[in-house]
Protein backbone atom coordinates (compact mmCIF):
# COMPACT_ATOMS: atom_id res chain seq x y z
CA UNK A 1 0.00 0.00 0.00
CA UNK A 2 2.65 2.44 0.79
CA UNK A 3 4.31 1.61 -2.61
CA UNK A 4 0.97 2.24 -4.12
CA UNK A 5 0.63 5.48 -2.22
CA UNK A 6 4.43 6.85 -3.15
CA UNK A 7 4.06 5.97 -6.60
CA UNK A 8 1.13 7.66 -7.06
CA UNK A 9 2.28 11.01 -5.66
CA UNK A 10 5.59 10.49 -7.15
CA UNK A 11 3.77 9.77 -10.69
CA UNK A 12 1.88 13.49 -9.34
CA UNK A 13 4.62 15.26 -9.46
CA UNK A 14 6.26 14.55 -12.69
CA UNK A 15 2.82 15.18 -13.69
CA UNK A 16 3.08 18.73 -12.05
CA UNK A 17 6.29 19.20 -14.11
CA UNK A 18 5.33 18.28 -17.33
CA UNK A 19 2.22 20.77 -16.56
CA UNK A 20 4.58 22.89 -16.17
CA UNK A 21 6.22 22.62 -19.73
CA UNK A 22 3.62 21.66 -21.81
CA UNK A 23 0.87 24.48 -20.33
CA UNK A 24 2.72 27.46 -22.32
CA UNK A 25 3.39 24.79 -25.63
CA UNK A 26 -0.12 23.88 -25.53
CA UNK A 27 -1.48 27.79 -25.61
CA UNK A 28 1.25 28.71 -28.09
CA UNK A 29 -0.13 25.61 -30.50
CA UNK A 30 -3.90 26.32 -29.83
CA UNK A 31 -4.05 29.90 -30.36
CA UNK A 32 -0.95 31.01 -32.58
CA UNK A 33 -0.36 27.68 -34.61
CA UNK A 34 3.56 27.76 -33.64
CA UNK A 35 5.29 24.72 -33.08
CA UNK A 36 8.03 25.78 -30.65
CA UNK A 37 10.57 23.67 -30.18
CA UNK A 38 12.80 26.53 -28.59
CA UNK A 39 10.03 25.79 -25.62
CA UNK A 40 12.88 23.88 -23.89
CA UNK A 41 14.97 26.64 -24.06
CA UNK A 42 13.33 27.80 -22.18
CA UNK A 43 13.65 26.38 -19.10
CA UNK A 44 17.18 25.72 -19.54
CA UNK A 45 17.23 29.68 -19.24
CA UNK A 46 15.04 29.64 -16.38
CA UNK A 47 17.07 26.92 -15.14
CA UNK A 48 20.08 28.35 -15.52
CA UNK A 49 19.39 32.05 -14.66
CA UNK A 50 17.90 30.73 -10.80
CA UNK A 51 21.66 29.00 -10.07
CA UNK A 52 23.60 32.15 -11.71
CA UNK A 53 21.46 34.39 -9.12
CA UNK A 54 21.62 32.04 -6.11
CA UNK A 55 25.42 32.04 -6.44
CA UNK A 56 25.84 35.95 -7.94
CA UNK A 57 23.12 37.72 -6.68
CA UNK A 58 23.10 39.89 -3.85
CA UNK A 59 20.48 39.12 -1.56
CA UNK A 60 19.77 35.87 -3.36
CA UNK A 61 20.70 32.21 -2.26
CA UNK A 62 19.79 28.47 -1.79
CA UNK A 63 17.14 29.21 1.31
CA UNK A 64 14.27 30.66 2.62
CA UNK A 65 13.56 34.42 0.90
CA UNK A 66 17.06 34.19 -1.01
CA UNK A 67 15.70 30.99 -3.32
CA UNK A 68 12.74 32.82 -3.83
CA UNK A 69 14.01 35.40 -5.36
CA UNK A 70 16.87 33.67 -7.38
CA UNK A 71 13.15 31.66 -8.59
CA UNK A 72 11.71 35.29 -9.45
CA UNK A 73 14.93 36.10 -11.40
CA UNK A 74 14.27 32.88 -13.37
CA UNK A 75 11.15 32.83 -13.87
CA UNK A 76 11.62 36.80 -15.20
CA UNK A 77 14.35 35.79 -17.23
CA UNK A 78 12.18 32.83 -19.10
CA UNK A 79 9.19 35.06 -19.65
CA UNK A 80 11.57 37.82 -21.31
CA UNK A 81 13.34 35.62 -23.52
CA UNK A 82 10.03 33.48 -24.96
CA UNK A 83 9.08 37.50 -25.63
CA UNK A 84 12.04 38.25 -27.43
CA UNK A 85 11.90 34.92 -29.62
CA UNK A 86 8.34 36.00 -30.25
CA UNK A 87 8.55 39.77 -31.11
CA UNK A 88 12.19 38.71 -33.11
CA UNK A 89 12.06 35.55 -34.73
CA UNK A 90 8.39 34.17 -34.53
CA UNK A 91 6.42 37.23 -35.55
CA UNK A 92 7.83 37.26 -39.10
CA UNK A 93 6.98 34.27 -39.93
CA UNK A 94 3.35 33.74 -39.14
CA UNK A 95 1.67 31.65 -41.34
CA UNK A 96 4.71 29.51 -42.59
CA UNK A 97 4.87 26.32 -40.54
CA UNK A 98 8.09 25.49 -41.99
CA UNK A 99 9.99 28.19 -41.64
CA UNK A 100 8.92 28.53 -37.62
CA UNK A 101 10.10 25.08 -37.38
CA UNK A 102 13.36 25.38 -38.88
CA UNK A 103 14.07 28.62 -36.69
CA UNK A 104 12.61 27.10 -33.69
CA UNK A 105 15.04 23.97 -33.82
CA UNK A 106 17.94 26.42 -34.75
CA UNK A 107 17.51 27.99 -32.04
CA UNK A 108 17.26 25.70 -29.62
CA UNK A 109 20.10 23.68 -30.81
CA UNK A 110 22.26 27.36 -30.78
CA UNK A 111 20.94 27.73 -27.32
CA UNK A 112 21.80 24.38 -25.54
CA UNK A 113 25.63 24.97 -27.12
CA UNK A 114 25.59 28.46 -26.01
CA UNK A 115 24.84 27.11 -22.35
CA UNK A 116 27.47 24.35 -23.36
CA UNK A 117 29.92 27.40 -24.09
CA UNK A 118 29.80 29.13 -21.54
CA UNK A 119 29.41 26.86 -18.39
CA UNK A 120 30.46 23.77 -19.81
CA UNK A 121 28.27 20.50 -20.69
CA UNK A 122 28.66 18.96 -17.37
CA UNK A 123 25.41 18.65 -14.83
CA UNK A 124 26.16 21.60 -12.04
CA UNK A 125 24.58 21.17 -9.16
CA UNK A 126 21.28 23.02 -8.18
CA UNK A 127 20.54 25.42 -5.44
CA UNK A 128 17.84 24.08 -3.37
CA UNK A 129 16.59 24.79 0.10
CA UNK A 130 17.33 21.89 2.41
CA UNK A 131 13.62 20.76 3.05
CA UNK A 132 13.22 19.91 -0.68
CA UNK A 133 16.20 17.27 -0.22
CA UNK A 134 14.19 15.53 2.71
CA UNK A 135 11.10 13.16 2.75
CA UNK A 136 7.14 13.38 4.53
CA UNK A 137 5.85 10.46 5.79
CA UNK A 138 2.09 10.13 4.27
CA UNK A 139 0.40 7.08 4.76
CA UNK A 140 3.19 4.90 5.20
CA UNK A 141 5.25 6.18 2.42
CA UNK A 142 8.00 8.67 2.75
CA UNK A 143 7.72 11.12 -0.43
CA UNK A 144 10.40 13.56 -1.18
CA UNK A 145 9.16 16.77 -0.90
CA UNK A 146 10.36 17.85 -4.10
CA UNK A 147 7.63 15.67 -5.50
CA UNK A 148 4.95 17.51 -2.98
CA UNK A 149 6.45 20.62 -4.60
CA UNK A 150 6.10 20.58 -8.25
CA UNK A 151 2.78 18.95 -7.57
CA UNK A 152 1.59 21.85 -5.72
CA UNK A 153 3.22 24.04 -7.68
CA UNK A 154 1.46 23.01 -10.53
CA UNK A 155 -1.71 23.05 -9.32
CA UNK A 156 -1.36 26.83 -8.42
CA UNK A 157 -0.17 27.24 -11.77
CA UNK A 158 -2.83 25.45 -13.21
CA UNK A 159 -5.52 27.40 -11.05
CA UNK A 160 -3.98 31.09 -11.97
CA UNK A 161 -3.92 30.37 -15.60
CA UNK A 162 -7.45 29.07 -15.60
CA UNK A 163 -8.85 32.11 -13.99
CA UNK A 164 -6.61 34.19 -16.09
CA UNK A 165 -8.03 32.53 -19.08
CA UNK A 166 -11.58 32.81 -17.50
CA UNK A 167 -11.85 36.59 -15.59
CA UNK A 168 -9.76 38.69 -17.92
CA UNK A 169 -10.35 40.58 -21.55
CA UNK A 170 -6.87 38.88 -23.07
CA UNK A 171 -8.15 35.00 -21.28
CA UNK A 172 -11.53 35.81 -23.63
CA UNK A 173 -9.34 36.65 -26.50
CA UNK A 174 -7.26 33.60 -26.24
CA UNK A 175 -10.21 31.32 -26.10
CA UNK A 176 -11.75 32.50 -28.62
CA UNK A 177 -8.30 32.63 -30.75
CA UNK A 178 -7.85 28.95 -30.42
CA UNK A 179 -11.29 28.39 -31.78
CA UNK A 180 -11.08 30.78 -34.63
CA UNK A 181 -8.14 32.74 -34.78
CA UNK A 182 -9.80 34.64 -38.11
CA UNK A 183 -13.26 35.11 -36.62
CA UNK A 184 -11.31 37.48 -33.94
CA UNK A 185 -9.63 39.67 -36.24
CA UNK A 186 -13.19 39.89 -37.55
CA UNK A 187 -14.41 41.23 -34.76
CA UNK A 188 -12.07 44.23 -34.91
CA UNK A 189 -9.15 42.63 -32.19
CA UNK A 190 -5.91 42.95 -33.15
CA UNK A 191 -5.02 39.15 -32.04
CA UNK A 192 -1.40 39.54 -32.19
CA UNK A 193 -1.14 41.36 -29.62
CA UNK A 194 -2.16 38.11 -27.55
CA UNK A 195 0.13 36.13 -29.32
CA UNK A 196 3.36 37.78 -27.49
CA UNK A 197 1.72 37.75 -23.42
CA UNK A 198 0.78 34.13 -24.40
CA UNK A 199 4.13 33.41 -25.43
CA UNK A 200 5.64 35.27 -22.09
CA UNK A 201 3.05 33.60 -19.96
CA UNK A 202 4.55 30.11 -21.24
CA UNK A 203 8.01 30.87 -21.54
CA UNK A 204 7.41 32.22 -17.48
CA UNK A 205 5.60 28.70 -16.77
CA UNK A 206 8.69 26.71 -18.70
CA UNK A 207 11.22 28.41 -16.92
CA UNK A 208 9.67 27.71 -13.14
CA UNK A 209 9.33 23.84 -14.68
CA UNK A 210 13.14 24.37 -15.59
CA UNK A 211 13.76 25.07 -12.19
CA UNK A 212 11.83 22.73 -10.21
CA UNK A 213 13.20 19.91 -12.74
CA UNK A 214 16.80 21.57 -11.25
CA UNK A 215 15.56 21.39 -7.59
CA UNK A 216 13.75 17.54 -7.90
CA UNK A 217 16.47 16.12 -9.65
CA UNK A 218 19.04 17.87 -7.98
CA UNK A 219 21.70 19.18 -11.34
CA UNK A 220 20.89 21.21 -13.90
CA UNK A 221 22.59 20.66 -17.27
CA UNK A 222 22.29 22.66 -20.98
CA UNK A 223 20.27 19.77 -22.53
CA UNK A 224 17.51 19.14 -19.90
CA UNK A 225 15.15 21.58 -21.45
CA UNK A 226 15.36 19.64 -24.39
CA UNK A 227 14.67 16.41 -23.32
CA UNK A 228 11.81 17.32 -20.85
CA UNK A 229 10.67 18.82 -23.99
CA UNK A 230 9.91 15.51 -25.60
CA UNK A 231 7.20 14.39 -22.92
CA UNK A 232 6.01 18.41 -23.27
CA UNK A 233 4.51 17.41 -26.82
CA UNK A 234 3.20 14.60 -25.75
CA UNK A 235 1.17 15.55 -23.12
CA UNK A 236 0.32 18.52 -25.48
CA UNK A 237 -0.69 15.79 -28.14
CA UNK A 238 -2.69 13.41 -25.52
CA UNK A 239 -4.41 16.72 -23.69
CA UNK A 240 -5.62 18.41 -27.24
CA UNK A 241 -4.16 21.49 -28.33
CA UNK A 242 -4.69 24.78 -27.28
CA UNK A 243 -6.97 23.16 -24.13
CA UNK A 244 -5.40 24.12 -20.32
CA UNK A 245 -7.82 21.67 -18.32
CA UNK A 246 -7.05 19.12 -21.01
CA UNK A 247 -3.48 19.15 -20.77
CA UNK A 248 -3.54 18.74 -16.97
CA UNK A 249 -5.43 15.72 -17.55
CA UNK A 250 -2.82 14.44 -19.69
CA UNK A 251 -0.14 15.46 -17.72
CA UNK A 252 -1.76 13.06 -14.81
CA UNK A 253 -1.87 10.30 -16.82
CA UNK A 254 1.42 10.66 -18.54
CA UNK A 255 3.18 11.43 -15.16
CA UNK A 256 1.48 8.10 -13.27
CA UNK A 257 1.67 5.69 -15.82
CA UNK A 258 5.36 6.51 -16.31
CA UNK A 259 6.20 6.19 -12.36
CA UNK A 260 4.24 3.01 -11.79
CA UNK A 261 5.20 1.20 -14.81
CA UNK A 262 9.19 2.09 -14.52
CA UNK A 263 8.41 0.46 -11.25
CA UNK A 264 7.26 -2.70 -12.01
CA UNK A 265 8.85 -3.13 -15.53
CA UNK A 266 12.29 -1.59 -15.04
CA UNK A 267 12.35 1.15 -17.18
CA UNK A 268 9.65 0.46 -19.82
CA UNK A 269 7.64 3.32 -18.80
CA UNK A 270 8.68 5.69 -21.23
CA UNK A 271 8.01 3.28 -23.95
CA UNK A 272 4.41 3.37 -22.62
CA UNK A 273 4.03 6.55 -22.75
CA UNK A 274 4.37 6.70 -26.41
CA UNK A 275 2.05 3.68 -26.83
CA UNK A 276 -0.50 5.85 -24.98
CA UNK A 277 0.32 8.62 -27.18
CA UNK A 278 0.05 6.22 -30.29
CA UNK A 279 -3.79 4.62 -28.81
CA UNK A 280 -4.98 8.53 -28.46
CA UNK A 281 -4.22 9.26 -31.48
CA UNK A 282 -5.82 6.18 -33.00
CA UNK A 283 -9.10 6.68 -30.67
CA UNK A 284 -9.13 10.36 -30.11
CA UNK A 285 -6.94 11.99 -32.45
CA UNK A 286 -7.95 16.09 -31.51
CA UNK A 287 -7.04 14.67 -28.14
CA UNK A 288 -8.89 14.59 -24.70
CA UNK A 289 -10.09 18.00 -24.79
CA UNK A 290 -10.15 18.72 -28.34
CA UNK A 291 -13.13 19.67 -30.61
CA UNK A 292 -13.38 17.71 -33.58
CA UNK A 293 -12.62 19.89 -36.50
CA UNK A 294 -11.03 22.62 -33.76
CA UNK A 295 -7.99 23.59 -36.19
CA UNK A 296 -9.71 25.79 -37.78
CA UNK A 297 -7.17 28.50 -39.88
CA UNK B 1 -26.35 58.17 -57.40
CA UNK B 2 -24.31 60.37 -59.72
CA UNK B 3 -22.24 62.60 -57.69
CA UNK B 4 -22.55 61.02 -54.31
CA UNK B 5 -19.18 59.04 -54.00
CA UNK B 6 -19.77 54.93 -53.15
CA UNK B 7 -19.07 54.16 -49.58
CA UNK B 8 -17.69 50.93 -50.62
CA UNK B 9 -15.76 50.17 -54.65
CA UNK B 10 -14.44 47.34 -55.53
CA UNK B 11 -12.05 47.86 -58.42
CA UNK B 12 -11.13 44.55 -60.86
CA UNK B 13 -11.08 42.81 -57.40
CA UNK B 14 -9.09 39.04 -58.62
CA UNK B 15 -8.67 36.17 -56.21
CA UNK B 16 -6.93 32.74 -56.90
CA UNK B 17 -7.15 30.27 -54.12
CA UNK B 18 -5.14 27.43 -54.08
CA UNK B 19 -3.71 28.45 -57.41
CA UNK B 20 -7.23 28.20 -58.94
CA UNK B 21 -9.06 31.66 -60.15
CA UNK B 22 -12.36 32.20 -57.96
CA UNK B 23 -12.48 35.84 -59.01
CA UNK B 24 -11.35 37.15 -62.35
CA UNK B 25 -11.99 41.14 -61.92
CA UNK B 26 -14.78 41.94 -59.87
CA UNK B 27 -16.14 46.01 -60.10
CA UNK B 28 -19.01 47.13 -58.42
CA UNK B 29 -19.97 50.25 -55.86
CA UNK B 30 -21.91 49.65 -52.51
CA UNK B 31 -23.89 53.34 -51.77
CA UNK B 32 -24.07 54.63 -48.10
CA UNK B 33 -27.08 53.56 -47.89
CA UNK B 34 -30.05 51.23 -48.46
CA UNK B 35 -29.27 47.16 -49.19
CA UNK B 36 -27.37 46.23 -51.76
CA UNK B 37 -27.59 42.73 -52.61
CA UNK B 38 -24.80 39.94 -53.47
CA UNK B 39 -26.31 37.47 -55.91
CA UNK B 40 -25.06 34.09 -57.65
CA UNK B 41 -25.19 30.67 -58.49
CA UNK B 42 -23.77 28.80 -55.45
CA UNK B 43 -19.63 28.89 -56.33
CA UNK B 44 -19.59 32.25 -58.08
CA UNK B 45 -17.75 33.74 -55.72
CA UNK B 46 -20.15 35.75 -53.64
CA UNK B 47 -18.38 34.95 -49.89
CA UNK B 48 -14.93 35.10 -51.81
CA UNK B 49 -15.74 38.77 -52.56
CA UNK B 50 -16.28 39.61 -48.88
CA UNK B 51 -13.99 37.56 -47.53
CA UNK B 52 -11.65 39.84 -49.94
CA UNK B 53 -12.77 42.95 -49.10
CA UNK B 54 -12.22 42.55 -45.27
CA UNK B 55 -8.61 40.76 -45.92
CA UNK B 56 -10.10 37.28 -44.62
CA UNK B 57 -9.22 35.37 -47.34
CA UNK B 58 -7.41 32.09 -46.90
CA UNK B 59 -3.36 31.30 -46.08
CA UNK B 60 -1.86 31.22 -49.77
CA UNK B 61 -4.20 32.93 -51.81
CA UNK B 62 -3.38 35.74 -53.71
CA UNK B 63 -5.75 39.05 -54.06
CA UNK B 64 -5.23 41.25 -56.55
CA UNK B 65 -7.53 44.82 -57.83
CA UNK B 66 -8.31 47.42 -55.34
CA UNK B 67 -10.40 48.05 -52.68
CA UNK B 68 -11.57 51.42 -51.34
CA UNK B 69 -13.64 51.93 -48.09
CA UNK B 70 -14.93 55.56 -48.06
CA UNK B 71 -12.47 56.45 -50.87
CA UNK B 72 -9.11 54.49 -48.94
CA UNK B 73 -7.47 52.15 -49.92
CA UNK B 74 -7.89 48.98 -47.94
CA UNK B 75 -4.99 46.99 -49.26
CA UNK B 76 -2.46 47.22 -46.58
CA UNK B 77 -4.92 47.92 -43.47
CA UNK B 78 -4.78 44.78 -41.25
CA UNK B 79 -8.63 43.02 -41.05
CA UNK B 80 -9.26 44.16 -37.32
CA UNK B 81 -8.07 47.84 -38.12
CA UNK B 82 -10.62 47.60 -41.11
CA UNK B 83 -13.00 46.36 -38.90
CA UNK B 84 -12.57 49.13 -36.37
CA UNK B 85 -13.40 51.89 -39.24
CA UNK B 86 -16.50 50.34 -39.05
CA UNK B 87 -16.70 47.35 -41.53
CA UNK B 88 -19.02 45.16 -39.60
CA UNK B 89 -19.15 41.56 -40.92
CA UNK B 90 -21.58 38.11 -40.14
CA UNK B 91 -19.81 35.28 -41.93
CA UNK B 92 -21.89 32.23 -43.83
CA UNK B 93 -21.02 29.93 -41.23
CA UNK B 94 -21.87 32.39 -38.26
CA UNK B 95 -18.38 32.70 -36.89
CA UNK B 96 -19.70 31.84 -33.09
CA UNK B 97 -17.30 30.63 -30.52
CA UNK B 98 -19.08 27.82 -29.30
CA UNK B 99 -17.16 26.83 -26.22
CA UNK B 100 -17.82 30.93 -24.78
CA UNK B 101 -21.30 31.84 -23.84
CA UNK B 102 -23.45 33.80 -25.26
CA UNK B 103 -22.56 37.06 -23.04
CA UNK B 104 -18.61 36.28 -23.93
CA UNK B 105 -19.34 36.22 -27.15
CA UNK B 106 -21.17 39.71 -27.24
CA UNK B 107 -18.29 40.90 -25.07
CA UNK B 108 -15.49 39.53 -27.15
CA UNK B 109 -17.19 41.99 -29.96
CA UNK B 110 -17.01 45.25 -27.47
CA UNK B 111 -15.14 47.81 -29.85
CA UNK B 112 -16.58 50.88 -27.88
CA UNK B 113 -16.22 52.09 -24.37
CA UNK B 114 -20.44 51.60 -24.42
CA UNK B 115 -21.76 49.38 -26.74
CA UNK B 116 -24.94 49.36 -27.67
CA UNK B 117 -26.76 46.62 -25.97
CA UNK B 118 -30.38 47.78 -26.46
CA UNK B 119 -30.95 47.49 -29.85
CA UNK B 120 -29.19 44.28 -30.10
CA UNK B 121 -31.15 42.78 -26.76
CA UNK B 122 -34.45 44.83 -28.17
CA UNK B 123 -34.02 43.12 -32.21
CA UNK B 124 -33.29 40.04 -29.97
CA UNK B 125 -34.51 39.54 -26.22
CA UNK B 126 -33.59 35.98 -25.98
CA UNK B 127 -29.84 36.44 -26.17
CA UNK B 128 -30.52 38.24 -22.83
CA UNK B 129 -32.18 35.66 -21.11
CA UNK B 130 -29.27 32.83 -22.56
CA UNK B 131 -26.15 35.23 -21.30
CA UNK B 132 -24.65 32.24 -19.84
CA UNK B 133 -25.82 29.85 -21.55
CA UNK B 134 -22.55 27.81 -24.48
CA UNK B 135 -23.44 29.52 -27.89
CA UNK B 136 -22.15 25.92 -29.25
CA UNK B 137 -25.74 24.54 -27.75
CA UNK B 138 -28.00 27.23 -29.97
CA UNK B 139 -29.74 26.54 -32.49
CA UNK B 140 -29.14 27.43 -35.34
CA UNK B 141 -31.18 30.77 -35.65
CA UNK B 142 -30.33 31.78 -32.25
CA UNK B 143 -26.77 31.71 -33.22
CA UNK B 144 -27.37 33.50 -36.26
CA UNK B 145 -29.55 35.80 -33.95
CA UNK B 146 -26.40 36.25 -31.66
CA UNK B 147 -23.70 36.69 -35.05
CA UNK B 148 -26.19 39.47 -36.02
CA UNK B 149 -26.05 41.22 -32.45
CA UNK B 150 -21.95 40.83 -31.89
CA UNK B 151 -22.07 43.30 -34.94
CA UNK B 152 -25.08 45.31 -33.71
CA UNK B 153 -23.42 46.12 -30.85
CA UNK B 154 -21.37 48.55 -32.34
CA UNK B 155 -21.44 51.87 -34.36
CA UNK B 156 -21.38 50.74 -38.27
CA UNK B 157 -20.49 52.40 -41.29
CA UNK B 158 -21.32 49.31 -43.54
CA UNK B 159 -22.36 45.60 -42.71
CA UNK B 160 -21.29 42.79 -44.61
CA UNK B 161 -23.53 39.97 -44.23
CA UNK B 162 -23.09 36.17 -45.92
CA UNK B 163 -26.23 34.82 -46.11
CA UNK B 164 -28.00 35.45 -42.67
CA UNK B 165 -31.13 32.64 -43.94
CA UNK B 166 -28.74 29.65 -44.77
CA UNK B 167 -30.15 26.86 -43.10
CA UNK B 168 -32.98 28.30 -41.55
CA UNK B 169 -36.50 27.11 -41.18
CA UNK B 170 -38.65 29.54 -42.95
CA UNK B 171 -40.35 31.33 -39.79
CA UNK B 172 -36.65 32.00 -39.13
CA UNK B 173 -36.26 33.13 -42.38
CA UNK B 174 -39.34 35.68 -41.93
CA UNK B 175 -37.71 36.98 -38.69
CA UNK B 176 -34.09 37.57 -40.42
CA UNK B 177 -35.30 39.53 -43.16
CA UNK B 178 -37.34 42.01 -40.51
CA UNK B 179 -33.93 41.99 -38.60
CA UNK B 180 -32.32 43.01 -41.63
CA UNK B 181 -35.09 45.91 -43.01
CA UNK B 182 -35.50 47.31 -39.53
CA UNK B 183 -31.37 47.55 -39.30
CA UNK B 184 -31.03 48.58 -42.94
CA UNK B 185 -32.76 52.32 -41.98
CA UNK B 186 -29.94 52.94 -39.85
CA UNK B 187 -26.99 51.48 -41.83
CA UNK B 188 -26.06 50.45 -45.47
CA UNK B 189 -25.71 46.42 -46.32
CA UNK B 190 -24.00 44.62 -48.36
CA UNK B 191 -25.90 41.45 -48.34
CA UNK B 192 -25.13 37.95 -49.99
CA UNK B 193 -28.58 35.70 -49.83
CA UNK B 194 -30.08 33.30 -51.71
CA UNK B 195 -33.67 33.86 -50.89
CA UNK B 196 -35.20 36.30 -53.46
CA UNK B 197 -38.69 36.83 -51.16
CA UNK B 198 -36.08 37.91 -48.78
CA UNK B 199 -33.83 39.92 -51.18
CA UNK B 200 -37.12 41.52 -53.07
CA UNK B 201 -38.49 42.63 -49.29
CA UNK B 202 -35.34 44.42 -48.74
CA UNK B 203 -33.00 45.06 -51.41
CA UNK B 204 -32.50 48.26 -53.70
CA UNK B 205 -29.47 47.49 -55.26
CA UNK B 206 -28.23 44.50 -57.13
CA UNK B 207 -24.72 43.14 -58.17
CA UNK B 208 -24.96 39.07 -59.79
CA UNK B 209 -22.00 37.56 -60.08
CA UNK B 210 -21.50 34.89 -62.16
CA UNK B 211 -18.23 32.59 -62.62
CA UNK B 212 -16.43 34.62 -61.11
CA UNK B 213 -17.19 38.07 -62.81
CA UNK B 214 -20.14 40.47 -62.60
CA UNK B 215 -23.16 39.70 -64.50
CA UNK B 216 -25.66 42.78 -63.75
CA UNK B 217 -25.03 45.24 -61.90
CA UNK B 218 -27.82 48.26 -61.08
CA UNK B 219 -31.42 48.73 -59.78
CA UNK B 220 -32.92 45.09 -57.94
CA UNK B 221 -36.16 46.06 -59.11
CA UNK B 222 -36.09 45.42 -62.76
CA UNK B 223 -33.49 42.17 -62.92
CA UNK B 224 -36.26 40.71 -60.51
CA UNK B 225 -39.27 41.82 -62.85
CA UNK B 226 -37.18 39.97 -65.83
CA UNK B 227 -38.33 36.75 -65.15
CA UNK B 228 -35.80 35.29 -67.57
CA UNK B 229 -32.96 37.51 -66.69
CA UNK B 230 -33.27 36.39 -63.35
CA UNK B 231 -33.34 32.74 -64.47
CA UNK B 232 -30.28 32.59 -66.41
CA UNK B 233 -28.53 34.83 -63.81
CA UNK B 234 -29.40 33.03 -60.74
CA UNK B 235 -30.44 29.50 -62.24
CA UNK B 236 -33.84 29.85 -60.34
CA UNK B 237 -37.05 30.73 -61.56
CA UNK B 238 -38.72 32.71 -58.38
CA UNK B 239 -42.12 30.69 -58.16
CA UNK B 240 -39.45 27.72 -57.42
CA UNK B 241 -37.96 29.45 -55.10
CA UNK B 242 -41.47 30.61 -53.28
CA UNK B 243 -42.22 26.56 -53.39
CA UNK B 244 -39.47 25.94 -51.64
CA UNK B 245 -40.83 27.87 -48.53
CA UNK B 246 -38.43 30.58 -48.52
CA UNK B 247 -40.89 33.25 -49.65
CA UNK B 248 -40.93 36.13 -47.48
CA UNK B 249 -44.39 38.42 -47.83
Amino acid sequence: MSTLILLLLTGLGLAGLYFLVSSGLSLVFGLADVLNFAHGLFLSVGAYATWWAATHLPGAGSEGPGFLLAVVVGVVAGAAVASIVELVLIRPLYRRTIQQVLVTVGLSLAGVALLQAVWGADARPFPRPAWTSRVTTIGGAAVPNSSLLLAAVAVVVLAALLAFLRFTRVGLVIRAGVEDRAMVAALGIDVRKAFTLVFAVGGAAAALAGILAGVHFTTVSPGQGTSLLIFGFIVVVIGGMGSITGTAWAAVAVGVLQQFVNYYSAGLGDICVVALLALVLLVRPQGLAGVVGGARA
Amino acid sequence: MAGVPPLLSVVDLRVRIGGSPILHGVTFDVPGTGVTVLLGRNGAGKSTTLKAVLGLTPIGSQVGGRVLFDGVPTANVATHQLVRRGLGYVPEDRGIFAGLTVAENLKLAHRVDKPDYDTAYGLFPELKQRGRQRAGTLSGGQQQMLAIARVLINPNRLLLVDEPTKGLAPRLVTEVADVVSRVAHSVPILLVEQNLGLVRRVGHDAVVLSAGTVAYSGALGPLLDDEQLTRSLLGVGQHHDAARGGLVA
